[in-house]
């Protein structure tokens, strides 16, 4: 099967409420859906050498929030989870991601986002999205992760706290997913906040070949079990920094795991 | 019951007359403008809300409740007369209203009142903010109007005060915001863009207003019917073949070539959603609309009216 005919089939068999004109009630279009898959489709199957472990973890239907590590200075890391989650998951799922404010003011970028369900980075759209049992990405590290340089690929910057108050608050497992090779595909080696300016953008980052177009390497999706904490969403900064700390240092075990298995690390112990 | 309906006479304000007319309430219309060929049992009055003669009017029939549909909602229109029929009429409706002993009082507003922007979200609840009049000069009456109105829920507890924020109608009649866009066979859009659009059958709204009017309803409430569509999609449902324009060139052809004259303010409109979540509404009065959002493109597509200027 050719990789339009398998993403329309995949499209078809996604669990969303399309209407018969085939648009949700967010917009969705199956059409732009098709569209997006098949160039993400092109650089997971063909450009990539994109890995997968652990996928099982992944709840096959109901609400859910993807959380993991930004990698690579574009919205690489995004785009291939959302990848993964569409063609390696069966049944497949759309993931949603949650976009920077400053692509929906772009023209088109913002218009193709919501049609492929990656909608502003809103807490209200994440709430909108779990109550209605959606899959949804986040990376808590937020602009400041996709700003990490080379040297800084496999570390954590500080993640914030709106995603903990919002799963408590819809009563949404955490799955926790390490996202390695991003830094490998787009080596940042400096960040130009002038002409990110300039273009609206928070930064523009530059490679050792100036411009951030990924190499073909092989990224790895590492998932682990889903996380439940309980709770209302109204703790205190103490109580919710303690359960985020646990996500995090699940997320930077992951990451260790990931490495392992990609031979970057010596193997410990099995 | 008996209903006053200032702005009886624009399109929504007869078809609402028309149906409470038919549904056996004795009804009386109250509008600076003419209606010709008013159904027989509904009263008519040529006034201005903010005059005399319309206080005669509630003293005179002493009516049970009151829709008030009297505000220029139009963005076309930037008079300074606009800003005192809209606030001064609103205060007039609420005045007179607690005076003559009123019982219920409809105010019919829009859900523009959320305003389009970049950072907004889809399905505003009622409890979100106005952010309309901050990019968009020309509504901020009608926030204005709208929050007015709210403020009765508190000033007169005595009175029940429901405040409809509803979507954009669309229709056979061809009337309204929605309508006017659509109407040239190309429809002028902004290049990149293409929001989703909140519209329900005018007779829907039609319907919801009469179902606020005869159930207990009190408080704020935002009034739709089916899932917006992208306007891309509406467009091309309407057979109109939609016309992309970047930006600069969009705001510099405004009110040329018989592109509409929109303001700065309304083109971020084009651009970007106002999606409402009407659910207490639906949960409060049972309404449900009776036509799809695709029925409504054809049923306005296919009308013979001709469509008023502006």
């Amino acid at each position: 099967m050719g990789l339009v005919d398998d993403v329309r089939a995949r499209v078809d068999r996604l669990e969303i409420p399309f209407s018969r004109a085939g648009i949700d009630h967010f917009g969705i279009s199956k059409k732009d859906l098709v569209r997006f898959f098949v160039m993400l489709g092109g650089l997971y199957r063909h450009y990539f050498d994109a890995e997968h472990h652990g996928l099982e973890h992944v709840p096959v239907r109901g609400r859910a929030m993807l959380i993991g590590n930004h990698s690579g200075g574009i919205a690489l890391d995004a785009g291939m989870t959302i990848a993964t989650m569409f063609f390696a998951l069966e049944p497949p799922r759309l993931c949603h991601s949650m976009v920077e404010k400053f692509i929906s003011r772009l023209p088109f970028a913002g218009m193709w986002g919501s049609r492929c369900g990656q909608m502003v980075g809103l807490p209200e759209h994440a709430v909108q999205l779990l109550r209605d049992d959606r899959l949804v990405l986040v990376f808590p590290e937020g602009a400041h992760g996709t700003e990490k340089l080379y040297s800084q690929r496999h570390s954590l910057v500080d993640f914030g706290t709106g995603f903990m108050r919002l799963a408590l608050q819809t009563q949404t497992p955490i799955v926790p997913f390490a996202f390695i090779g991003g830094g490998e595909a787009i080596p940042t080696i400096f960040n130009s906040y002038g002409l990110g300016k300039l273009f609206g953008m928070p930064y523009v980052p530059f490679t050792p070949w100036l411009a951030p177009l990924p190499l073909p390497v092989r990224l790895d999706v590492v998932v682990d079990a889903p996380m439940t904490f309980s709770g209302t969403g109204a703790e205190e900064d103490d109580v919710i920094e303690g359960y985020v700390a646990e996500v995090k240092g699940k997320i930077a075990q992951l990451i260790e795991r990931g490495r392992r298995q990609r031979g970057d690390l010596p193997r410990l112990g099995r | 019951m008996r209903v006053l309906i200032p702005g009886v006479t624009g399109q929504l304000g007869r078809i609402v007359a028309q149906r409470l007319d038919a549904a056996g309430h004795e009804v009386i219309g109250i509008d600076r403008r003419p209606w010709y060929g008013a159904p027989k049992k509904v009263q008519i009055y040529q006034v201005d809300i903010r005059k005399r003669g319309a206080e005669d009017i509630f003293r005179k029939h002493r009516p049970e409740a009151v829709i008030h549909m009297a505000t220029v909602t139009h963005v076309y229109n930037k008079s300074d007369d606009r800003y005192r029929i809209n606030l001064g009429g609103t205060r007039a409706v609420f005045d007179h209203s607690e005076k003559y002993g009123v019982k219920k009082v409809l105010f019919v507003g829009r859900h523009t009142f959320y305003g389009a922007s970049a950072d907004s979200n889809l399905y505003h609840t009622e409890d979100e903010p106005p952010t309309a009049s901050s990019p968009f000069p020309e509504l901020a009456d009608l926030v204005a109007a709208d929050l007015y109105a709210g403020s009765a829920l508190w000033r007169f507890p005595a009175l029940e005060t429901a405040v409809l924020r509803i979507c954009y109608t669309l229709g056979p009649s061809k009337h309204g915001t929605l309508a006017t866009y659509l109407d040239p066979p190309r429809v002028p859009v902004v290049l990149g863009f293409d929001p989703l659009f909140h519209f329900m059958h005018e007779d829907d709204v039609a319907h919801a207003i009469q179902l606020a009017l005869e159930k207990p309803l009190r408080g704020v409430f935002n009034v739709a019917g089916p899932a917006p569509l992208p306007l891309s999609v509406i467009i091309r449902s309407a057979h109109r073949t939609p016309l992309p324009l970047p930006q600069f060139v969009f705001t510099s052809m405004l009110g040329r070539f018989g592109l509409p004259r929109l303001t700065a303010g309304a083109v971020a409109h084009i651009k970007y959603p106002v999606v409402i979540d009407s659910r207490a509404f639906a949960q409060a009065t049972g309404f449900t609309a009776s036509r799809s959002a695709e029925e409504t493109i054809d049923e306005f597509r296919l009308s013979r009216v001709v469509t008023r200027a502006g």
